[in-house]
């Protein structure tokens, strides 16, 4: 009799031990990934203290360069869109999703040809931001023009009052795609000034980058508030203007040269 | 004058049920394109990132203006007194919930997510129009219904006339709404002014008037309920009169472009040099759209002929399809002035390269999904008039007016 307790509780013991084996082995990844996760201070919001911006130098703006707009694909994952199997090539041109194009415009009176990117121009008083019938479409407290892709229903009103054409509506099925850039069918989005490289604490965007490392330097970033930055010295050496300033939205992309 | 008496539509089986097939297939059509085009995503439309609002929106829009044009019948009768109107406030009442359930699910089944609908049910920016737009749909909907209800139930006839009037109110509003979709946006030339707002509360009664009167003939001939000439005519008139209004927005509306040098390139677009938009414009929506219809209805023998009011009644129908097409799909093609004074060479984006219009190609799943939409409102109708008490047993002329007969 006490042989055969002495044998129950021995296999229980055992149980019990390999029981809290196993739950240390499935818990343990995720107590330490948890950690790991709050341990970035991301929980802080932004705030107004910036406001990020750029001005864009036509006059730099090379003939034929298309280098922002290369960067801009392979940085947010645009380069990815896979044309679905029975489209034709010209009308898919015009679905697929662009964040940055470049433009070339010339004077009607003097003939005089310019070059430049146009993009979201992120502005104070954004009208895709007051369209949006859910909120979808904010502007954050650092300037930045984004599209909630959790509560964007789809409807395109955006892109109806978006006076730059600046957004894109996401036209097929999304296969592959960047942590850092989420994207879905059904969906619009456009430029946001690399946020992801914000968020990360750096300096630039990609298509600023890859403009100054073709030598052009035509986009300047920065913040838009700091006297001494880079923008604001440029703005302040430079006559600009705002594409569309009649509607006084306040971009946060200004130009000069065009 | 006499108690109308309602009845049910009493159409034999197979035909009834033969009209719902149809109605059904049609549908279902509608609906095989709604999952075509969800399951795909929208590159099989011919929607694209310049042109965004298509055919589906043609179709939506027209139907939710239709549907608010709809129910001034029943506001003529109980808001403004008129007794010769009042067999058909039913009738009224409940084409207007059809036609807004028909445009909505076509609007809604175009979302890039509708699966999120959810969403815009319960996530709000006051700020936008269109979720104002959420609000006053709904709205209309349990309106009209509460409307519907003091109509047909004796309990409820003492509230017929503030509801009615509040319906009436609400319906101004809902077309409001609809127009300023357009009217608010600042950034096209096409949209861009408050005229819209009455112009879509104009073409609202011209649209949902024409429908109205189409229903009611069918709807008659087919069990041999009579007309009289004093309600046909009448709304015959009233026809006409509302198309004048349109013509009148219409007026204003490029007066009011012409006026500014930097729509002249605008307005050339819509009148003289738009291709197809232009095409449209003249032959689809002001040629067949209105300047015909208003000669039938008010010549003096067409004028009197039923198949020709229903002729002039279909013809104003497919004006306003036309009227949509110009107005939505051709206020996007008209390229964005983005920089005044200069010509765009070359774009990445299709901004409208040396001025050229964006090119647009509705597809079959988008047409049928909006024609699907107009089953929807149609199989709504059928089955009320059929399973409840919304037509009037006669609208003879001296069942409708008791002085009819005393002067006959």
């Amino acid at each position: 009799m006490s042989n055969n307790r002495e044998h129950v509780n021995r296999s229980r013991r055992h149980f019990i031990g390999t029981a809290a084996g196993v739950a240390a082995v499935t818990v343990a990844p995720g107590v330490v990934l948890h950690s790991l996760a709050i341990a970035e201070p991301r929980s802080e919001g932004v705030t107004d203290d910036v406001r990020w911006g750029m001005l864009i130098d036509s006059s730099k703006c090379a003939d034929g360069c298309d280098a922002c707009v290369t960067a801009c694909n392979i940085e947010n994952g645009l380069d990815l869109q896979q044309k679905p199997d029975g489209e034709v090539e010209s009308k898919w041109d015009r679905q697929v999703a662009k964040w940055i194009r470049v433009v070339k415009v010339q004077d009607n009176l003097t003939e005089r040809v310019s070059n430049l990117p146009m993009m979201c121009q992120h502005c104070e008083h954004p009208p895709c931001v007051d369209v949006c019938p859910t909120g979808a479409s904010f502007r954050r407290a650092d300037g930045i023009v984004l599209v909630d892709r959790h509560t964007c229903i789809g409807c395109r009103y955006c892109m109806m009052a978006c006076p730059y054409k600046a957004r894109s509506f996401i036209h097929e099925a999304v296969e592959v795609k960047l942590t850092r850039t989420p994207r879905g069918k059904g969906c619009v989005e456009s430029c946001n000034l690399c946020v992801h490289r914000r968020d990360n604490g750096e300096s630039s965007t990609a298509c600023a980058d890859a403009c100054a490392a073709e030598g052009n330097n035509a986009i300047v970033f920065g913040d838009l508030k700091d006297p001494d930055g880079p923008v604001r010295k440029a703005l302040a050496a430079l006559p600009s203007r705002q594409i569309r300033e009649d509607l006084a939205l306040n971009t946060g992309v200004r130009y000069a040269g065009v | 004058m006499k108690r109308i008496v309602y009845r049910e539509w009493r159409l034999s089986p197979q035909r009834y049920w033969g009209l719902l097939a149809i109605l059904a297939a049609i549908a279902g059509l509608g609906g095989l394109a709604f999952a075509y085009m969800e399951h795909e995503g929208h590159w099989v439309t011919g929607m694209s990132n310049q042109v965004v609002w298509g055919t589906p929106h043609v179709f939506a829009v027209f139907l939710i203006v239709a549907a608010s044009g709809a129910l001034n019948v029943a506001s003529i009768a109980s808001v403004f007194g008129k007794v010769p109107y009042k067999p058909l406030a039913r009738l009224s009442g409940l084409l207007a919930v059809a036609l807004l359930a028909g445009g909505l699910a076509v609007l809604v089944l175009d979302l890039g997510r509708p699966d999120r609908l959810i969403v815009a049910m319960t996530t709000y920016n006051f700020r936008s129009i269109f979720a104002w737009n959420v609000l006053l749909y709904t709205g209309f909907m349990a309106v009209v219904i509460a409307y519907l209800w003091t109509m047909a139930e004796r309990k409820g006839n003492s509230y017929t006339k503030p509801v009615g009037f509040f319906a009436f109110v609400w319906r101004l509003m809902l077309t409001t709404g609809t127009g300023s979709i357009f009217g608010f946006i600042v950034a096209r030339q096409a949209y861009d002014t408050a005229v819209l707002a009455p112009m879509f509360i104009a073409m609202s009664f011209a649209y949902g008037l024409a429908i109205f009167l189409l229903v009611l003939m069918f709807a008659f001939d087919q069990d041999d309920r009579p007309i009289g000439e004093l309600v046909l005519f009448r709304l015959r008139n009233l026809l006409g009169v509302f198309l004048g209004a349109v013509l009148l927005f219409v007026l204003i509306y490029f007066l009011t472009k012409l006026y500014g040098a930097k729509n002249y390139g605008l307005v050339s677009f819509y009148l003289i040099d738009g291709g197809i938009y232009t095409k449209v414009f003249w032959l689809g929506w002001m040629l067949a759209g209105i300047l015909i219809p208003l000669g039938i209805l008010f010549h003096p023998a067409l004028g009197k002929s039923r198949p020709a009011i229903a002729w002039a009644s279909t013809l104003v129908i497919l004006g306003g399809l036309c009227s949509m097409f110009v107005i939505i799909i051709g206020g996007q093609a008209y390229p964005m002035q983005l920089f005044p004074g200069k010509t765009i060479l070359e774009s990445g984006f299709y901004d409208g390269v040396g001025g050229a219009i964006a090119a647009y190609s509705p597809s079959l799943p988008e047409a049928f999904l909006g024609v699907g939409g107009v089953a929807v409102a149609m199989l709504i109708t059928a089955v009320g008039i059929r399973v409840l008490q919304f037509l009037p047993e006669s609208l003879a002329d001296k069942d409708v007016d008791p002085h009819a007969t005393a002067t006959a």
